[in-house]
C-alpha cells in the first residue's frame, strides 16, 4: 500500500494543475464511501429485469414477452428477477440489491440520444447542460472526496465537468517512460485542453499501474469485436471492466466515484425470454456487478452501485419478437451499503388503460428522487446542492429516503 | 509555399499532408478542394472487393455450417466431430472480409489524390451508420459504404438517402427487413407486425433531426409506410437484395407530418423520402453536422445558415453545400479547431509516412486500440464529432503510447522533416523545441505525432 500510494502521490505532485483543482486534495482524509454509476445505453426493459409476475395483466399485456414463472427467480411473490441475473440472487438475499421500479427521468420522448443526455446531465431536458450530475456531485462534496474514474477510454457525460477526473480501460499498450512524460508535459504547455487531459491521464496510469500491477493488459477495446456477437463470451467484457474498476475503487488511495457503461439493450428484434438478446445484456450486467462486488472485498460494504437506463421499452411485443422505445423502467441498486432485499415501487399496473400513451410502463417515480436519495444519504451531498446544482430545478423532487443502510 | 491555407485544405478538409501534397495543392487550395467535388470513379482498389449480394452469400454459408453443426451436436453423432473442430474458424472468412474492407478504405484515404472525397465518404458513412455488432452486417458494412454512400458524396442527398434506405445492410441493421404491417396479408396470417427502429432513426438521425418537428405518431406512421421494404427471401432466410414485398405492406392511407399519404405500396416510402429530403429541418440538421465536422465543435450560426440555405436552394446538392462551406471564412481560420478522431489520426499518420505497406489486421488493430474500429460505432448515431468525446485521459494516453509504438517501428526517421511536411504552418515553439531537444530519433517522432498540432486538424 505504501509503495502504491507513493507512486500515486508522485504523479499528482508533478501535476500542479491538479493540486489546484477541488476534489483532489489528497492530504485530506478521504471518505471511505464508494459510488458507481452504470449507464445502461439503449433502453433496458425493466419488465424483463424485474418482471411483475403478480400483476394480473402481466401475461396478457406482455404477450410474447411474458416470462414464465418457472423460469424466473422469485423475489417477493409479486416481483421476480430475470434468470440471467442469477449471479445477483445471493446479493439480493444478503439485502445488497434494491430494485426501484416504474422509474423514469424527466425526459418523455423516445430518442436514445436525448434520453441519455438527460440521464447523464441530470437536467430537465436534453442539451441544457454540458456537464454531468456525477461530476457536479463531486464538486458539491469539495475536497473530502478524491477523484472520479471513468471506466472507459473517454469520459461519459455523467462524469464530465469542472472537477478533473481520470479514465481507465485495459490496454495492451506500454506506459510511457518518466522522461517521455516530462517531455510531453513541455510539449503540451501551451495547449490547455491537452495539458489537462494528459495530467489526469498520467495520474490515472501511475495509480493503475501501482494497483493492478502487470494485470493492466487487455485486448483492444474498440467497439464490437468483429463477428463475435456480444453474448458469445462469458463473463463478458463488462465483467472484465467491472472487476478492474472494483480493484481500483477498493484501493485506499484510489478513486471513490466511478462511471461505467453497459450496452446491448436495444432489442427491437429477438429480445427473447429467459434467453435472447435482453437476457444476454442482463447476464453481462449481473456478472459485472457480481465481479465488482468480489473485487472490492471489504470495501463493498461502503459501496453503492446504481445502474439506470435512458428509458424503458414498450410493454407489448412489437412485430419482430422485440420491443420498441418505451418510458418507465427499473433501476438496479447494488452494494453493501444498500438497504436492499426488496423491490420498491408505486406500481402503476399493466392494464391497457394504465399504460403511458397506451404503450409504455407508466412512470410513478422520478429517477432524480432515487439518485438524490443515494447521493444525500450515502455520499453526504447537501439537499441544497442536490436541488440547485447537481439536479438543477429539482427542488420539487424530494430525495427518496431509506435507500441505504442507516 | 506550405502556408496556413494549404495546411487547412490538406488537413481539415483532407486527411493530412503526405509527401508531395503541398505541391499538389499548389497556389489555390480552395480551387483544389472544389475540383475534387466532381464525380470520381470508383477506385480500382475497391471495385475488386465484391458486391453486397455476393458477400452476403459468404455469411449465409457460414450460418448454414453453424446450423448444421448445432444439429449434429444435438444428435450427439460422432460424425460431427470434424465439424465441431472447425467451429472456431468458421467466422474467420467473414472477419477477413471485414479486415480487407477496413484496410482498403484506410489505405485509400491515406493515398487518394482527392482526399476530400474520402473524408466525405467517411463523414456520410458515419451519418448513415451501420454496425458490425450485428453479425449479418459484418461482411457487407464495407460494400454498404461503397454502394450506397460513395457514389453520392458529391451528388444529391435524396439519392444517397434512397440508396441507404434500400440497402440490405441498413434494412438488416435497423430491422426494417422484418417489419410487417399488422393488417397486411402476412401480418394477418402470421401474427407478425411493426418494428419502428428504422423509421425512428431515419427521422431522428438521418433527416429531420430530433428537434425537426415530428411526433411518436409520425414515427409509427412512417414505420407503416416502410413496411414491405425488405430483402429477397428464400426458404433458408434472406438474400442481400432489396425487395418491396406487397404482402408485408400495411394497407390504407397514412398521415405523416400533417399530410395524408394515399395508399400506394412502395411509392408511399419513395414519396416520403422526397418530402424528408426537401424538408427545411433536414437542410438545417445536415448543415449543422457538416459545419460541426469542418469548422468547429460548436458550429457558428452564420455558417450553418449559409450551408442550410445552399442545401435548400439546390434541392440537396451536396457538392453545392460543400462549395458554400469551403467558401466560408470560418473554415479557414483559426486553424486546428477540430480534434482528429482516432481514424483521422491513424489515416493522417499513414498519409504522412507515404502510405507504408501495412497489412489489414495491423491497420484495424491500431484503429481498435484507439477506440474507433470502422463500422463499429456504439449506436446508430455514429461516432461523436466533438473533442470532449475523444479526449478522455485514457484516450489521450493511448494516442501518445500509440505514437511511441509508431516511432519504434520507424527507427531512425527525421522527425523534423516530417513535422515540416505536415504541420509547419501551425507548429508552435514548444513543439519545435520538443522535437529538436529529443534525445533520439524515436523520441523526436513521438513528439511530432503526439503534438497537439498533429493531433488536431
Amino acid at each position: 500500500m505504501h509503495a502504491s500510494r507513493r507512486r500515486f502521490l508522485a504523479g499528482a505532485a508533478a501535476a500542479p494543475l491538479l493540486l489546484a483543482a477541488p476534489g483532489l486534495a489528497l492530504a485530506a482524509a478521504p471518505s471511505e464511501k464508494r459510488f458507481v454509476f452504470v449507464v445502461l445505453r439503449g433502453a433496458m426493459d425493466g419488465l424483463h429485469t424485474a418482471p411483475p409476475l403478480g400483476d394480473p395483466d402481466y401475461a396478457a399485456s406482455r404477450g410474447g414477452l411474458a416470462l414464465a414463472r418457472a423460469d424466473c427467480l422469485d423475489l417477493d411473490g409479486f416481483y421476480a428477477l430475470h434468470p440471467a441475473l442469477a449471479p445477483l440472487l445471493p446479493l439480493y438475499q444478503r439485502r445488497e440489491i434494491l430494485i426501484v421500479h416504474a422509474v423514469a427521468s424527466p425526459y418523455r420522448e423516445r430518442s436514445h440520444f436525448d434520453g441519455q443526455d438527460v440521464l447523464e446531465s441530470g437536467a430537465t431536458g436534453p442539451h441544457l447542460l454540458a456537464d454531468g450530475w456525477v461530476n457536479r456531485a463531486l464538486a458539491a462534496l469539495g475536497a473530502a472526496h478524491p477523484q472520479g474514474l471513468a471506466v472507459s477510454q473517454g469520459v461519459p457525460l455523467a462524469l464530465r465537468g469542472a472537477v478533473p477526473v481520470t479514465s481507465w480501460a485495459p490496454s495492451p499498450l506500454h506506459t510511457l517512460a518518466p522522461e517521455t512524460i516530462e517531455r510531453i508535459r513541455a510539449l503540451y504547455a501551451g495547449d490547455k485542453q491537452f495539458a489537462m487531459a494528459f495530467e489526469e491521464g498520467v495520474q490515472g496510469e501511475t495509480f493503475v499501474a501501482a494497483t493492478l500491477g502487470d494485470d493492466t493488459m487487455g485486448g483492444p477495446m474498440g467497439g464490437a469485436a468483429p463477428g463475435r456477437p456480444p453474448e458469445a463470451k462469458k463473463p463478458g467484457p463488462f465483467a472484465t471492466l467491472a472487476e478492474g474498476a472494483g480493484r481500483l475503487l477498493a484501493a485506499p488511495d484510489g478513486p471513490r466515484v466511478a462511471a461505467m457503461e453497459a450496452l446491448g439493450w436495444d432489442t427491437h428484434v429477438g429480445q427473447g425470454l429467459e434467453k435472447g438478446r435482453q437476457a444476454d445484456a442482463l447476464g453481462q450486467l449481473g456478472n459485472g456487478i457480481a465481479a465488482l462486488a468480489r473485487a472490492m472485498g471489504p470495501q463493498w460494504r461502503n459501496t453503492v452501485v446504481v445502474a439506470a437506463s435512458e428509458f424503458g421499452r414498450t410493454v407489448a411485443m412489437n412485430g419482430t419478437n422485440g420491443s420498441d422505445h418505451g418510458t418507465a423502467t427499473a433501476v438496479l441498486i447494488a452494494g453493501g451499503a444498500v438497504a436492499g432485499g426488496r423491490v420498491l415501487a408505486r406500481w402503476p399496473g399493466l392494464g391497457r388503460e394504465r399504460l403511458y400513451q397506451g404503450r409504455d410502463l407508466m412512470p410513478t417515480t422520478d429517477l432524480r428522487a432515487v439518485l438524490k436519495g443515494l447521493l444525500r444519504d450515502h455520499l453526504g451531498v447537501s439537499e441544497a446542492a442536490l436541488a440547485k446544482t447537481v439536479f438543477p430545478n429539482s427542488a420539487q423532487v424530494a430525495p427518496m429516503a431509506g435507500l441505504v443502510r442507516a | 509555399m506550405y502556408d496556413h491555407r494549404t495546411f487547412v485544405a490538406a488537413t481539415l478538409f483532407g486527411m493530412g499532408a503526405g509527401p508531395g501534397d503541398a505541391e499538389r495543392i499548389g497556389a489555390d487550395p480552395r480551387g483544389w478542394l472544389v475540383e475534387q467535388l466532381r464525380a470520381q470513379p470508383v477506385p480500382p482498389a475497391l471495385s475488386q472487393l465484391g458486391n453486397t449480394a455476393d458477400l452476403f452469400e459468404r455469411f449465409r454459408a457460414v450460418r448454414a455450417m453453424r446450423k448444421a453443426e448445432q444439429a449434429a451436436r444435438a444428435d450427439g453423432a460422432a460424425a460431427a466431430a470434424p465439424a465441431i473442430a472447425a467451429m472456431p474458424a468458421m467466422g474467420k472468412p467473414l472477419r477477413d472480409i471485414y479486415f480487407a474492407e477496413v484496410g482498403a478504405r484506410t489505405r485509400l484515404a491515406a493515398s487518394a489524390a482527392a482526399p476530400l472525397c474520402e473524408r466525405l465518404v467517411q463523414f456520410w458513412s458515419n451519418h448513415f451508420t451501420v454496425s458490425i455488432a450485428r453479425p449479418e452486417v459484418l461482411a457487407i458494412a464495407g460494400s454498404f459504404e461503397r454502394e450506397a454512400i460513395r457514389p453520392h458524396v458529391a451528388g444529391r442527398f435524396r439519392e444517397m438517402l434512397g440508396a441507404v434506405a434500400m440497402h440490405p445492410a441498413m434494412l438488416l441493421y435497423l430491422d426494417n427487413a422484418q417489419s410487417i404491417g399488422p393488417n397486411s396479408i402476412a401480418g394477418r396470417r402470421r401474427d407478425k407486425g411493426l418494428n419502428e427502429n428504422l423509421a425512428r432513426e431515419m427521422l431522428e438521425l438521418h433527416t429531420l433531426g430530433v428537434d425537426g418537428g415530428y411526433t411518436q405518431s409520425d414515427v409509427t406512421q412512417f414505420a407503416r409506410i416502410l413496411t414491405g421494404w425488405t430483402l429477397e427471401h428464400g426458404p433458408d432466410g434472406p438474400r442481400a437484395r432489396f425487395l418491396f414485398e406487397p404482402r408485408f405492406h400495411e394497407p390504407g392511407p397514412k398521415t405523416l407530418l400533417g399530410a395524408t399519404v394515399r395508399e400506394g405500396g412502395q411509392m408511399e416510402g419513395v414519396q416520403m423520402l422526397d418530402v424528408l429530403a426537401r424538408h427545411p429541418s433536414t437542410a438545417r440538421f445536415i448543415a449543422t453536422k457538416l459545419v460541426r465536422h469542418f469548422v468547429a465543435d460548436d458550429p457558428p450560426r452564420a455558417a450553418v445558415d449559409a450551408v442550410a440555405a445552399s442545401f435548400r436552394e439546390t434541392n440537396g446538392d451536396l457538392a453545392a453545400a460543400m462549395r458554400t462551406l469551403i467558401a466560408r471564412p470560418e473554415a479557414w481560420d483559426p486553424p486546428l479547431a477540430k480534434l482528429r478522431t482516432p481514424n483521422d489520426l491513424v489515416t493522417g499518420t499513414l498519409r504522412a509516412l507515404g502510405n507504408p505497406p501495412l497489412d489489414d489486421k495491423a491497420i484495424h488493430h491500431s484503429l481498435a486500440l484507439l477506440g474507433q474500429a470502422p463500422f463499429a460505432a456504439p449506436s446508430p448515431a455514429g461516432w461523436p464529432d466533438r473533442a470532449d468525446a475523444w479526449l478522455g485521459p485514457e484516450a489521450l494516453m493511448r494516442r501518445i503510447e500509440w505514437a511511441r509504438l509508431v516511432a519504434n517501428r520507424m527507427g531512425r526517421a527525421d522527425a523534423m522533416q516530417f513535422a515540416e511536411m505536415t504541420i509547419a504552418p501551425v507548429m508552435g515553439a514548444a513543439t519545435r523545441q520538443s522535437i529538436e531537444d529529443a534525445p533520439d530519433p524515436r523520441e523526436a517522432v513521438t513528439m511530432w505525432l503526439a503534438s497537439a498540432e498533429f493531433e488536431r486538424r
